[in-house]
């Protein structure tokens, strides 16, 4: 490394105060200034920090953003989860692989350009897209991308990638993006029109403890997934012992097919933050942490900016709305391309500047989260509705909604039909009400949550979207018929294979074990006992697993398998009864080379007029 | 004195200190629940899941799972004996595990927990990984085709040795044991005397020239199957005798 390279690094750990808990951040600016964080560097680092270098390089080789070897000043991440791939990932990238003259996982000889595969950047509602650096391009096709490589290969850094700007502030300028909205319905309480500190004023009239008794009387659940309510998650966090605790806001929607909380960052960040500082005096934490993924990193300028502007206005900081008594102040954490790190422990794991592994609970974040303090991890639609229960009261809140779920709820809609966006709906609205309000008329499938979600087909379309019937934290992408969902559920097993930390036996192998299982079915040498296979191995992976990553992984198998069976049946070859050998196992290729070794062909089992004996 | 309280167990009546996990009271009552991550003197890790139990009906790791009164937990019943083998061959199908060569037969973890749960052949297909063996230090050998990921050495080098020598990189399928070095296991301050070394459980940290002091056929498991001790009402002790 150059004396110019350590000098940055030197810089860069200073900056963070040569703190170990601002790992992630060091890592993070190394590799964008040196365009990898190779082995010397994380020498450097650990050496700054004085911590073992292994805990650096455990921390660099766990997330899928950093790189030990140098990639191109430009890299181009196109998303290839499910939705990209339905509306023509594969023709994008064959282009672009023509154009660069380099394979996806190369980079060009000149060190310019990387080409890569990211999974599911919240992009559904506008695939096929790819991240070039933070820059988000949508609605990509071969032609787009063939101009895309040309000038990124004339221009590289400087190129012009953006020419018309999306919606709303997607035209700010500080995101100065081509990402829409699509914000399709607009519902009462999220999307809906927000006096910045009016739900903060309501909020510090009141004592921390009502405040929380608002928030349960209000019904509101998470709006994660797991629907754990926030009053009482809240009440854990306050009551536990300590000095310090934490709220952390999860804006690391990474289930493919969620694309919410980027509408929510782009429109709504004040409704956000201000449900953050309603949390921090509710449990009274002095400190936020907003984890944006690494992904959403082209909205970080403008969210910071946000930050600036709610502490220049007394909304953060020092005596927050001149009460006395209350600081609080929310610093953004960046990630690095962790799917696990949705999972509330993983995500304090990571906030530590630490692999994104997730916890062992007991203790629970709200007992014992981040630094080992009583933390408060919330999603940020839930923070929304916080800030919004505060200005507008629990009655009226709870009013909306069905009996168990109280309010709205954002769905993120992709995949077959004609309107895919953000869609804020009361809960109690039925699915099939919802495929004609989105414009979808020959739907055969639908992957409700995401894929550790379930696979549901039509004779589940008259259920609810609410936590008592279909719960879902709201990602649904929608297939036609024609749509081959083993391929699907095999497209989802290497997302989990592909994002599972590894840390546990069901989880690092289960998956594996799964995928491989349908690629085998999926070319033809499947057989019927495969799908018991399939069935006891998802239940084990299930069951086993440590986090809700493994505990849901074996899903888009499990619930196609009881959905769509046929479907998984028509990939087997009919058995004819008196072959020896099973219908999948073909005979002559597994003779073939002991034929070539031996020079003649099997005495016993030689085709005889095109028939086997 | 620490207070105690009961819990069932299997049906039977279990009586833990407060503080104690599910496994440590059914240690100390002689019954045994299967394991492989985790060890008597180290934090537990929850990784290899082996030890799950069902906590009033919910599968929960019993090494990380603290006892409370009244709780009703399913051990040794026939759903979790099939998901404990499941998981066993996913460990032997993981990695390269050749018993018939190994020198840790008779001295493993996982081959004894292979016989107890009467274990003939994996029912999952053999991945064949191609895996680092590390022959650099003089006193130790690292072969990772043998690592089953239970993260002993990694706790046992800082709680134990007080050091760092071990810990996981990559994620996934691609997770591994790496060492406080650029690469070398002999680059690092680990010495052949390290604890770290003896709690690996199966053969993938080695000293170099004890392999066959004591001859296979006369070691630990081949005498009695694991969790006999426990069972026998001895808690459970270090396994390279």
């Amino acid at each position: 490394m150059s004396a110019q390279g350590a000098a940055h690094i030197k810089a860069i750990c200073k900056a963070a105060g040569n703190d170990p808990a601002r790992l992630m951040d060091i890592a993070i600016a190394v590799q964008k200034q040196l365009g990898a964080v190779s082995d010397t560097a994380i020498d450097l680092i650990a050496t700054h920090l004085k911590i073992p270098r292994v805990d650096v390089d455990s921390l660099v080789t766990f997330y899928a953003f950093f790189s030990k070897t140098p990639k191109g000043r430009v890299i181009i991440r196109l998303c290839n989860d499910v939705v990209d791939q339905m509306n023509g990932a594969a023709e994008v990238a064959a282009a672009l692989e023509t154009e660069l003259g380099i394979r996806f996982g190369e980079t060009s000889p000149d060190g310019a350009i990387s080409l890569e595969y990211a999974p599911c950047i919240g992009l559904s509602d506008q695939a096929p897209a790819a991240l070039i650096n933070d820059v988000p391009v949508t609605h990509l096709d071969s032609g787009k991308a063939r101009h895309l490589a040309q000038l990124l290969k004339r221009e590289g850094t400087q190129a012009r990638l953006v020419k018309t700007f999306g919606d709303g502030n997607n035209a700010h300028d500080l995101i100065r993006s081509m990402v829409v909205n699509n914000i399709r319905e607009t519902g009462p309480v999220i999307l809906a029109p927000y006096t910045s500190g009016s739900g903060l004023k309501k909020a510090l009239a009141l004592s921390p403890a009502e405040v929380i008794r608002d928030i349960k009387t209000s019904r509101l659940r998470g709006r994660g997934g797991a629907g754990f309510p926030t009053g009482m998650k809240w009440d854990f966090t306050r009551q536990a012992g300590g000095d310090q605790r934490f709220i952390i806001c999860n804006a690391d929607e990474g289930e493919p097919g969620t694309f919410k909380d980027r509408v929510l960052m782009t429109e709504c960040p004040d409704l956000i933050f201000e449900g953050m500082t309603i949390a921090g005096y509710a449990v009274g934490a002095a400190e936020g942490i907003f984890y944006l993924r690494a992904e959403y990193a082209y909205l970080e300028k403008f969210l910071t900016a946000i930050l600036t502007q709610r502490r220049k206005a007394g909304q953060l900081g020092q005596t927050i709305c001149g009460k006395a008594g209350f600081h609080f102040d929310i610093r953004l954490q960046m990630g690095a391309g962790a799917y696990v790190c949705g999972e509330e422990t993983a995500l304090i794991s990571s906030c530590e500047g630490r692999r994104g592994d997730p916890k062992n609970r007991p203790p629970f974040p709200a007992q014992k989260g981040y630094k080992g303090c009583p933390t408060s991890v919330n999603n940020a639609e839930t923070l929304c509705c916080v800030a919004r229960i505060l200005e507008c009261g629990p009655g009226w809140f709870a009013a909306m909604g069905t009996k168990g779920s109280a309010g709205t709820k954002l769905l993120s809609i992709s995949g077959d039909c004609a309107r895919p966006g953000v869609y804020e709906v009361p809960f109690g609205v039925k699915v099939s009400d919802l495929l004609k309000k989105v414009g979808a008329d020959h739907t055969a499938a639908i992957q409700v949550g995401g894929p550790s979600g379930r696979m549901i087909g039509p004779k589940e379309f008259n259920r609810i979207i609410c936590y008592d019937d279909l719960s879902t934290g709201g990602s649904f992408i929608l297939f036609n018929k024609g749509r081959n969902v083993v391929d699907i559920a095999r497209q989802f097993m290497d997302f989990f294979v592909e994002e599972s930390c590894g840390y546990c036996t069901p989880c690092r192998v289960g998956n594996v074990l799964l995928r491989n299982k349908l690629v085998e079915i999926l070319a033809g040498h499947g057989a019927l006992e495969d799908l018991a296979y399939l069935e006891e191995l998802g239940r084990t992976t299930k069951l086993a697993s440590r986090c809700g990553l493994g505990q849901t992984s074996p899903n888009p198998v499990l619930s196609t398998l009881e959905n769509f069976r046929p479907a998984y049946e028509a990939l087997f070859k009919k058995s004819r009864g008196h072959e020896p050998v099973l219908a999948n196992f073909d005979l002559q290729a597994a003779l073939s080379q002991g034929s070539i070794l031996a020079g003649r062909a099997s005495s016993i089992f030689t085709p005889v007029n095109g028939s086997q004996p | 004195m620490s207070e105690t309280f009961d819990f069932t167990l299997d049906g039977a009546t279990v009586t833990a200190q407060s503080g104690e996990t599910i496994m440590q009271a059914a240690d100390r009552a002689g019954i045994y629940i299967p394991r492989l991550c985790a060890h008597k003197e180290l934090h537990p890790f929850g990784a290899c899941r082996i030890c799950t139990v069902l906590v009033n009906g919910r599968p929960q790791s019993s090494c990380t799972q603290p006892a409370a009164p009244g709780i009703v937990v399913e051990n040794d019943t026939e759903a979790l004996r099939n998901v404990r083998k499941s998981l066993v061959e996913m460990l032997f199908v993981e990695g390269n595990h050749y018993c018939m060569f190994c020198e840790k037969s008779g001295l493993c973890e996982l081959q004894a927990l292979g016989y107890r749960f009467g274990l003939l052949a994996p029912r999952y297909p053999y991945q064949f990984p191609k895996r680092e063996m590390d022959a650099s230090h003089p006193d130790i050998f690292v072969d990772r085709n043998r690592c089953v990921q239970c993260a002993r050495c990694v706790r046992a080098s800082r709680e134990l040795d007080h050091k760092t020598v071990f810990e996981f990189s990559g994620r996934g399928a691609h997770k591994a044991i790496a060492v406080n070095a650029d690469a070398r296991l002999a680059d690092t301050d680990v010495n052949g005397t390290d604890r770290a070394i003896d709690v690996c459980p199966v053969g993938c940290l080695l000293r170099k020239r004890y392999g066959f002091r004591t001859p296979i056929g006369q070691r630990k498991y081949d005498h009695q199957p694991i969790g006999s001790d426990i069972e026998a009402g001895h808690p459970p002790a270090a396994v390279n005798g």
